[in-house]
């Protein structure tokens, strides 16, 4: 589906999925933000939460989402070399990588996290994203390994 | 318990239509801590700005969320006028269900929309909760500017800083300031030679007290941050004593060796010791080291032998200083995309085609013709010119996406000064479209068709080639349906206009935005114009967009004016978003301060009253401090912490998801 997709699945009354999308206020947020203001249309299965840069993301913030109900998590920020903090990305691309083994291992569908580059101007890309992932995250059903652990 | 209130705006219809934000606000009013919650028409209006303060009051609020557009938009209105109302200014969020919500889910039963505002304003006020008062931070500010590019705009933009009575320092990469718009013949609509305008200008920087010229440098890295960036740039070796050059240029007369100019466009050579053009400005020659024998292999020397100053040093290398600054502007300006892209239209294979800035070099009075149009193969007068627009804009496939914006209007100039020149000359435009907004530019146009005998052809060409000392062009005129060919002795190419090369690279050493062609972002395309994200850095000039000299000019002053408005007080506040270690449970492992990308991180100790240290542990400079959190998330024991985005903040907003 395209930026300019109609959405149509959402009245449906079949599963929706919740995605939480930790974002860097410099690029991504900002880019979505420009989504809105050019007036596209994405699927409302996703929740912001805004931080200075993805370098300050903790990997604990992921595990917590999806033990809040969380069926996908997105990463985001700016490019590799256009950090606002000069290399922040680059400490959270490291440590994602190390995670994703890690959560690949404990064997959660890679397909229910996921890391991006997007810019400020690139509100076109983040349609798409936020579409991709929900209906891949769609098809592939709640996700309830984590949700028991919360408050334990 | 806190006291929260909720504001939910409906920002005319633009939130309402798809947000039912009556029940967001109901929805929201059960939730505990919130002791007022309400809908309004326009929040950032003054009525609503007044109820907000007013509900402040009158509900003993001490913490307040404001549902309403982008925190990029009116995060600040909101937090000052919560600040008047007796508030922290931190003590005030906002949820974003503008631009991420209302206006992206276009359901008009606004479920979708509703579920989603009260979702994220939910998450909002558990952060909120956690939210603790913050002060500004103070910092002074080095009433300094540097403008990065000594084309139009940086000229302008330094002239009018000085003229503010404050210091500039101008940095050029190539050995004299001026840049594209030294090239040009003419300029459109007026007519009026570009030299004749530009130069004047020029040597007012040169005498101007307040201006530092560093030409032939480049910024090689940026530190700090607004009001305290500290730059090092490399002063490029020209092989010549700026100080003792008397300008005289016998030097340049005796170099025994040339090669192609850059500045004329290829069109004609150059001496190895050189200035770009007889107008350079310092009027300094320098000595193109790649290309002199003497350096390379120690061969020659004539330069040297002929200088009477003797101001030539074949040993001098490269130099980097370091400059203090509390501003920069950066006008890097624009190149054309290279020709050699359109093999379709002949360029590189048949000498005739050539760009429009080629075009601009001959017909310039100080070009290698003297300002005769002459065709590059065999210097004969061309007795017809085809101008093709739009090679490699607005396509998307082959070039860019964008309208180059000038090319419009410099082809019908060209197709002027042409027909000025050459009399029974006939000159052919192809075009898609013909865009000349702008004051006097569409008369302009109607000018080159209307009295200067220019043929207009609407439509694409297909062909270019070459036949019996003729460039024969085949292209459509779509307006009479027919298949044109021309017999044509030139060939014009508005190449599109693209970002510098490196652009990219500089935009990183100044932590600024590019979009994907390499032009830099400003802040907001509308209201911060000349302001980038990344605080007391200014843009101006074609390096955003394509833009002509009047904008460019505009645009320099007005980025001069940001930088002077910086200048106007001694000190700033801060945001105070700043990095904090948590004493007690710091393990001094020092991952923060490797993490940290501004050094912002030193390693304190603790000493007993004997003067011994007992332990280390890291201590944030929060005046370095730029506060991305990198740190935070690098701390094994949990020991330091991001003022306003605090783990104890986001885990509240993740637990309300």
């Amino acid at each position: 589906m395209t930026a300019h997709g109609k959405q149509t699945e959402y009245q449906t009354g079949g599963f929706e999925p919740k995605i939480m999308a930790y974002v860097c206020n410099w690029c991504t947020y900002a880019g979505a933000d420009l989504a809105g203001t050019s007036r596209m249309e994405y699927r409302p299965n996703v929740r912001i939460i805004k931080l200075p840069c993805t370098g300050r993301i903790d990997p604990l913030f992921i595990i917590k989402a999806f033990e809040n109900g969380a069926d996908g998590v997105l990463v985001s920020g700016c490019h590799p070399g256009d950090c606002h903090y000069t290399t922040g990305n680059y400490h959270a691309r490291r440590r994602w990588i190390g995670f994703k083994n890690l959560m690949e291992f404990t064997g959660i569908d890679m397909r229910r996290l996921h890391f991006s580059w997007v810019s400020a101007s690139e509100a076109i890309k983040w349609v798409d994203l936020i579409n991709k992932v929900t209906d891949e995250i769609k098809q592939l059903g709640p996700f309830m390994e984590y949700k028991g652990l919360k408050g334990k | 318990m806190p006291r929260i209130g909720i504001f939910v705006c409906q920002c005319g219809n633009n939130i309402a239509a798809t947000v039912d934000t009556k029940k967001v606000a109901e929805e929201m009013a059960r939730l505990p801590g919130v002791v007022f919650a309400c809908d309004y028409k326009f929040m950032c209006s003054s009525p609503g700005q007044d109820m907000l303060k007013q509900a402040i009051k009158d509900n003993r609020l001490d913490k307040v969320i404001v549902s309403a557009c982008s925190p990029h938009m009116h995060e600040k209105t909101f937090r000052k006028a919560s600040e008047a109302a007796g508030l922290n200014p931190y003590q005030c969020e906002i949820t974003n269900i503008r631009e991420q919500c209302s206006w992206v889910h276009h359901d008009k039963t606004k479920a979708a929309g509703t579920a989603k505002s009260i979702d994220l304003t939910r998450m909002t006020i558990e952060r909120l909760k956690k939210n603790k008062p913050l002060k500004k931070i103070n910092i002074p500010i080095k009433k300094k500017a540097l403008v990065i590019g000594g084309g139009i705009a940086g000229i302008q933009a330094a002239l009018d800083i000085a003229e503010g009575g404050r210091e500039v320092i101008l940095v050029e990469r190539e050995p004299s300031i001026g840049g594209n718009m030294a090239r040009l013949s003419e300029t459109f609509p007026t007519m009026d030679c570009s030299q004749c305008i530009l130069t004047p200008k020029m040597v007012e920087v040169e005498l101007n007290e307040k201006i530092t010229l560093y030409t032939y440098s480049e910024i090689e890295k940026v530190d700090g941050y607004i009001g305290n960036f500290i730059v090092q740039i490399r002063r490029k070796a020209k092989y010549v004593d700026e100080e003792r050059c008397t300008g005289c240029g016998e030097c340049i007369e005796k170099c025994p060796f040339k090669v192609e100019s850059q500045f004329e466009m290829k069109l004609a050579k150059r001496k190895v010791i050189y200035t770009p053009f007889p107008q350079s400005v310092p009027n300094v020659p320098v000595i193109d080291a790649p290309n002199c024998p003497k350096i390379q292999k120690d061969k020659c020397g004539a330069c040297a032998v002929v200088c009477g100053p003797k101001c030539i040093d074949f040993k001098m290398e490269d130099r980097i200083i370091t400059e203090d600054v509390g501003a920069i502007i950066v006008a890097t300006g624009y190149e054309l995309m290279p020709n050699e892209r359109f093999g379709e239209y002949g360029y590189g294979r048949i000498k005739d085609v050539i760009s429009g800035m080629q075009f601009e070099r001959l017909a310039s009075s100080s070009g290698p013709t003297g300002g005769e149009i002459r065709r590059p193969s065999d210097g004969k007068t061309p007795a017809s010119v085809v101008f093709i627009q739009c090679a490699g804009s607005r396509d998307e496939k082959k070039g860019v996406s964008y309208c180059s914006k000038v090319c419009c209007m410099y082809t019908a100039k060209h197709t002027m000064l042409y027909h000025h020149k050459v009399h029974e000359g006939q000159s052919y435009v192809f075009y898609m479209d013909i865009r000349a907004g702008g004051k006097r530019y569409e008369e302009f146009v109607r000018r080159a068709i209307e009295h200067d005998n220019a043929m207009y052809l609407r439509g694409r060409v297909s062909r270019v080639y070459e036949k019996d000392g003729k460039v024969i062009v085949q292209g459509a005129d779509t307006l009479s349906g027919n298949q044109v060919e021309i017999e044509a002795d030139m060939v014009v190419l508005a190449t599109a206009i693209v970002s510098r090369t490196g652009a990219d690279t500089v935009a990183q050493k100044l932590g600024i935005g590019y979009d994907k062609y390499k032009f830099y972002n400003e802040y907001h395309p509308k209201l911060k114009p000349v302001e980038t994200v990344t605080a007391g850095i200014f843009l101006s000039g074609a390096c955003m967009g394509p833009m002509d000299i009047p904008d460019s000019v505009a645009q320099g002053s007005a980025a001069a004016a940001k930088a002077l408005s910086l200048f106007s007080s001694d000190e700033m506040m801060r945001e105070p978003i700043t990095a904090v270690v948590n004493k007690p449970t710091c393990n001094a492992c020092w991952d923060c301060v490797t993490a940290c990308p501004y050094s912002a991180i030193e390693r304190d100790t603790v000493k007993n009253r004997d003067g011994v240290v007992v332990r280390w542990l890291a201590k944030v400079n929060d005046g370095v401090c730029q506060g991305c959190g990198v740190c935070v998330a690098a701390c094994r024991s949990k020991a330091i912490d991001l003022k306003g985005y605090t783990d104890e903040q986001v885990y509240a907003a993740i637990n309300a998801f």
